[in-house]
């Protein structure tokens, strides 16, 4: 079986939850509901139930197919943390 | 920007000539535009004869020898955007992109507004070896629209069969100067980014494979064309060929527009333009980008190899110093706050996590409200945030936040026990209301 990965088009995305419930396994919400989807390729073993999440989006956001997401910007820059004092 | 200049809605700087031999700069120094017969007698005849030599692949070949990156900020290889464009089963759509939609950039105006041959030379070139369908060029202003029209008159007999160049003014909401953005103002729709892939080339204007192009990056194209990959080269560094418009604003004595060779150390651009030595910071990369310290100048180079080791990087080479006795971070505030109301609306974390962000930074930019926790909130949110929208808008501005609680992460300590640094506060540029109803 080819790669499949899980993608949310956020510009349709609302913030049902519906995903993180189906999918705990790669779905978790955002400080305000939004999904966070794990970028890795999908085994097999989770293929059944990223469709199931996918088919069950109210707002039908949810991409499952062979095209990757999107990487962050620019991995070649340094990732600076964010300094916190003591 | 002291020497900037608010015409219909549009500040723009002047000219500041050239720090190398001029390519986009050169020819008069007048306050308008080059006249077309003044064009082609410097650069030795029209570019139509230039034109007819080329073949697509071959011109494609000739701009990937010359190593011509887009000049809109990304930085994206120009062959590659073509050869992606070329490879479409239908007819393209060709598009110069001179929206410039973010505050502190003045270059592309200026270039089209002096040397807007220069645009339409690269871009009639690209239309034609693409056998473009359409072609759009976007300006940022309207003394911008004048020139670029003036000069189309100009061209009109020369022009071979294509398709005449449609001028369009340009959005100026932020997000407005990405691709899709733009490609749906030219559909007449809002100008709001679209969820990717399809990718532009692929699916663009009306559903057609669409080339959009920063018109700096034409300008280069066309000299390409007429001088060769190898004369391009003879600028820049090996890895980044070809000089590049900056923008200067803030504590210069001679801000404005200038083209310098890439790789250029950035202490001599700042000294070249009359730069407060004992300014605050250096806002690199425009509003989307990370401050510098002036203990780093020396070490930086104005390209995207000699910023990045400093976590920094041109973008659209804009360049910002803060003036002496401000505080980095309530004027970073400022501008987050402003960029968080730029957020298109339509992609959760970017709607719900830019205000959030702007709110808890406004209290940390405030001695009296600054607190550990605050920090502890904003990283968490700048993790949730980035690559998490349709478009980069909302990774440029955890990029300014993150910047800006790293390298003055003691001006933000400072804070948390009480105190602040800044004993004056000058705002970085933005539009005004009015400005915007343009």
């Amino acid at each position: 079986m080819s790669a499949r990965y899980l993608r949310v088009d956020p510009t349709l995305c609302v913030g049902h939850g519906l995903c993180a419930e189906l999918f705990p396994e790669r779905v978790r919400l955002d400080d305000w509901g939004f999904p966070i989807i794990a970028p890795d390729e999908l085994p097999s073993s989770l293929q059944r139930a990223a469709r199931r999440a996918q088919t069950s989006c109210p707002a039908l956001a949810l991409k499952l197919d062979r095209t990757p997401p999107r990487r962050p910007i620019d991995p070649g820059l340094p990732r600076r943390g964010i300094r916190t004092a003591q | 920007m002291t020497s900037a200049t608010v015409v219909q809605g549009r500040s723009f700087a002047r000219s500041r000539g050239a720090l190398v031999p001029a390519r986009l700069l050169g020819g008069p120094s007048r306050s308008d535009a080059e006249t077309w017969v003044e064009h082609n007698s410097r650069l030795g005849g029209a570019i139509s004869s230039a034109r007819g030599r080329h073949h697509p692949a071959q011109l494609i070949a000739m701009i990937r020898r010359a190593g011509l990156t887009g000049r809109g900020g990304a930085g994206f290889p120009a062959a590659d955007k073509l050869a992606a464009v070329r490879g479409q089963p239908r007819r393209p759509v060709v598009v110069g992109n001179g929206s410039e939609t973010e505050p502190a950039s003045a270059k592309d105006d200026l270039l089209l507004r002096l040397r807007p041959h220069l645009v339409l030379d690269g871009l009639e070139l690209v239309a034609a070896t693409l056998k473009a369908e359409r072609i759009f060029v976007v300006v940022p202003s309207a003394l911008a629209a004048r020139s670029v029209l003036r000069a189309l008159r100009e061209r009109e007999s020369e022009s071979s069969r294509g398709p005449a160049v449609e001028v369009a003014l340009g959005p100026t909401n932020f997000v407005g100067g990405e691709e899709t953005a733009l490609v749906r103002w030219l559909e007449g729709l809002a100008a709001l980014p679209r969820f990717q892939p399809p990718r532009g080339f692929e699916r663009g204007w009306r559903g057609k494979p669409t080339l959009v192009q920063n018109v700096e990056t034409l300008a280069n194209l066309g000299l390409i064309a007429r001088f060769g990959p190898e004369w391009f080269r003879q600028q820049g560094t090996p890895e980044e060929p070809g000089t590049c418009l900056v923008t200067l604003s803030g504590a210069f004595s001679h801000p404005g527009v200038y083209e310098v060779s890439i790789g250029m150390p950035l202490s001599e651009l700042v000294v070249a333009a009359g730069a407060d030595p004992s300014a605050a910071a250096l806002l690199a990369g425009g509003y989307f980008g990370s401050w510098l310290q002036p203990a780093q100048f020396p070490a930086a180079k104005v390209s995207r190899a000699g910023l990045r080791e400093l976590g920094a990087s041109p973008g659209a080479g804009v360049f910002h110093l803060l003036a002496p006795g401000n505080c980095v971070v309530r004027e970073s505030q400022r501008l987050v706050r402003w960029l968080a109301g730029e957020s298109a609306g339509q992609c959760g974390p970017c709607a719900q996590g830019l205000p959030a962000m702007a709110e808890t930074l406004e209290r940390l930019s405030d001695p009296l409200q600054a607190t550990e926790q605050g920090v502890r909130l904003i990283a968490r949110w700048c993790a949730q945030v980035e690559n998490r929208g349709a478009c980069r808008h909302p990774d440029g501005v955890v990029n300014l936040i993150r910047s800006t609680l790293s390298d003055f992460g003691a001006e933000v300590e400072l804070h948390i026990r009480g105190r602040c640094s800044g004993t004056v506060s000058t705002p970085l540029p933005l539009p005004t209301d009015w400005e915007r109803v343009v």
